[in-house]
């Protein structure tokens, strides 16, 4: 009996200790970077773009980055909106078989799973085709395709959790397919596609691998879709790369504006998914 | 009612069209990759390509085994490091922890899930790095840091929460009648876990396992930040490596001016699509079977 109730103690210990080391690694990610970012960061890195010398250690700041990446992330969204939203919907019982519905979510679980770098380089094969260079454009398609199947697989569970019995009243009361989709499956789902998109937003902007070669890098705020753009994942991963310590004092400050950013986008998702629910029925 | 008929059919079709597009995808990224990979595959076979260790761009050596011998190590590393870690916290939150604290422990492990990989591979430089290269003179082998290890664990932590996520979910399937069987028969706590719930959740537990691997595999910026890209096969923990994703973000700038370079760099991308969705989709297709079973 005291072996047995040694073992009992000996393992729950290990797994209070695992879970701990998870949570305290999570804590020093942040504290880290937060401790790390805060003592470099000043108005002039938000607000100034790169001045001459900057890779030297001169003046100037990342706000070409942090509005490229916004501008990255809110178009690869737009696009992953485009497709993912009639993708989810159309999963519904009154539109597609549950054989096919099952090879789509498959496909778009494997999707999610795929490599980003993988979307880069094929979007890097699309983009040369289409004959762009490294651009705005290119990063926006890039970065649609990673944002895609985590959007459309957040927006499709919504969408399954709206009640049968409301979509039968309206079919009942004579509406068409797209009208029930519309005026109550749509507005029931809100908050969880308000969610999805938020969660593919913060995913996207904190996403370096498939802009890498697609959006390229500059030093001005990018003025037309052909332009190169800059990213704050990047200026984090190009800045520690370099060899001056006043530079990489700023790869600090802007991986403490992404992290800020992507974890605005969760707290978003969380509340916003609570706001947009006045309009559902329970 | 026939302009309200024509507007559902429209936008069926035009859906439809949507669904099409998403299914084709998987398909459209390995017929893109392969066009591009088939240069390479036209002078040299496959099998030469992913067994040979030369790589020298410019004799026109594409040789891609220590790239793939870095991946598999790198993802080793991390899913020794990971799996225990794991699985006991997975247990924990599932057979132990009371309500609230599950729920209080799921949104952090989610957080967990939402920082970049920058983020990562920016906290591996500063700490991680450092600490393997104390560990590496401690024990005799002196380091730059960047190496197998710092590049191990800082992947098998970007694993956790998919793992700890999806094996969570896996453990609370396991229907409570189990557990109060076994209970009832006057087993402990953790026996109950041992016998009667591991065994039953094992393949779902394994499915959990293989997404991470999946993750780990094409796990590309913070790895490339802490595994010192040096093209050979590593011998030991505390020598860097070089694995395929790294490969690829790396060379893109100059690909362009050594001939059949893109293409090599493309394979690679095939390669790492190719078992990454192969290992995913195993991984869904028994999850989706369990569900229904259950």
């Amino acid at each position: 009996m005291r072996a047995r109730r040694l073992e009992e103690e000996v393992f729950q210990g290990l797994m209070r200790a695992s879970l701990g080391l998870v949570l305290a690694v999570l804590a020093a990610i942040i504290v880290v970077v937060v401790a790390r970012g805060a003592s470099s960061l000043s108005l002039s890195m938000i607000f100034q773009t790169p001045k001459g010398g900057y890779y030297l250690g001169k003046e100037g700041g990342i706000s070409n980055a942090i509005v490229g990446s916004l501008y990255l992330a809110l178009g690869g969204s737009a696009l992953a909106i485009l497709l993912s939203l009639p993708t989810a919907l159309v999963l519904q019982r009154e539109y597609t078989g549950r054989r096919l519905a099952t090879i789509t979510r498959l496909c778009l679980d494997a999707l999610w799973g795929t490599p980003s770098i993988v979307y880069g380089a094929f979007g890097f094969v699309i983009m040369r085709s289409l004959g762009l260079s490294a651009s705005l454009l290119g990063g926006i398609l890039a970065l649609s395709l990673v944002m895609l199947p985590i959007m459309a697989r957040a927006m499709e569970e919504a969408i399954r959790m709206v009640p049968l019995q409301l979509k039968e009243i309206s079919y009942a009361m004579g509406a068409t397919k797209l009208e029930t989709t519309i005026s109550v499956v749509l507005r029931q789902a809100l908050p969880g596609i308000i969610t999805a998109v938020v969660l593919a937003f913060g995913r996207g902007i904190g996403d370096a691998a498939s802009i890498l070669f697609t959006a390229g890098y500059t030093d001005h705020i990018p003025r037309s879709l052909l332009d190169p753009t800059a990213s704050l994942p990047l200026a984090v991963f190009f800045q520690l790369g370099t060899p001056f310590p006043e530079v990489q004092q700023r790869a600090y400050a802007a991986a403490l504006i992404l992290l800020i950013m992507v974890l605005m986008a969760s707290l978003a998702a969380r509340l916003l998914s609570g706001r947009f629910s006045r309009h559902m029925i329970r | 009612m026939r302009w309200r008929r024509i507007r559902d059919s429209a936008a069926t079709k035009s859906m439809r069209l949507a669904l099409v597009l998403v299914n084709s995808l998987l398909l459209l990224l390995v017929l893109g990759l392969f066009a591009k990979s088939r240069p390479i595959l036209a002078r040299q076979s496959l099998f030469n390509l992913l067994l040979s260790s030369s790589w020298h761009p410019l004799k026109g050596e594409f040789g891609l085994f220590p790239f793939i011998v870095g991946t598999l190590a790198v993802t080793a590393m991390a899913m020794i490091l990971a799996v225990p870690i794991c699985l006991l916290s997975a247990i924990y939150l599932s057979e132990y922890a009371r309500r609230p604290v599950r729920e209080l422990v799921r949104p952090i492990i989610d957080l967990l899930a939402g920082i970049p990989s920058v983020i990562y591979g920016f906290w591996g430089v500063i700490v991680v790095v450092p600490l393997v290269r104390y560990l590496g003179h401690a024990v005799g082998s002196p380091t730059t840091g960047y190496s197998l290890l710092a590049g191990g664990i800082v992947l098998a932590i970007m694993v956790f929460p998919i793992i700890i996520s999806v094996s969570t979910d896996v453990l609370q399937s396991v229907p409570a009648e189990a557990r109060e069987a076994s209970m009832a028969l006057g087993a402990t706590r953790w026996e109950t876990v041992r016998h009667v719930i591991l065994s039953s959740a094992r393949r779902g537990l394994m499915a959990a396992v293989v997404l991470g691997f999946a993750r780990a595999f094409g796990e590309t910026m913070a790895v490339l930040m802490v595994v010192g890209n040096v093209p050979k096969v590593p011998t030991s923990l505390f020598d860097p490596a070089y694995p395929l994703p790294a490969l690829i973000a790396n060379n893109y700038g100059e690909m362009m001016s050594i001939p059949l370079y893109d293409s090599a760099l493309m394979l690679a991308a095939l390669v790492l699509l190719v078992v990454v969705a192969g290992f995913n989709l195993a991984a869904h297709l028994f999850l989706v079977r369990l569900e229904r079973r259950s």
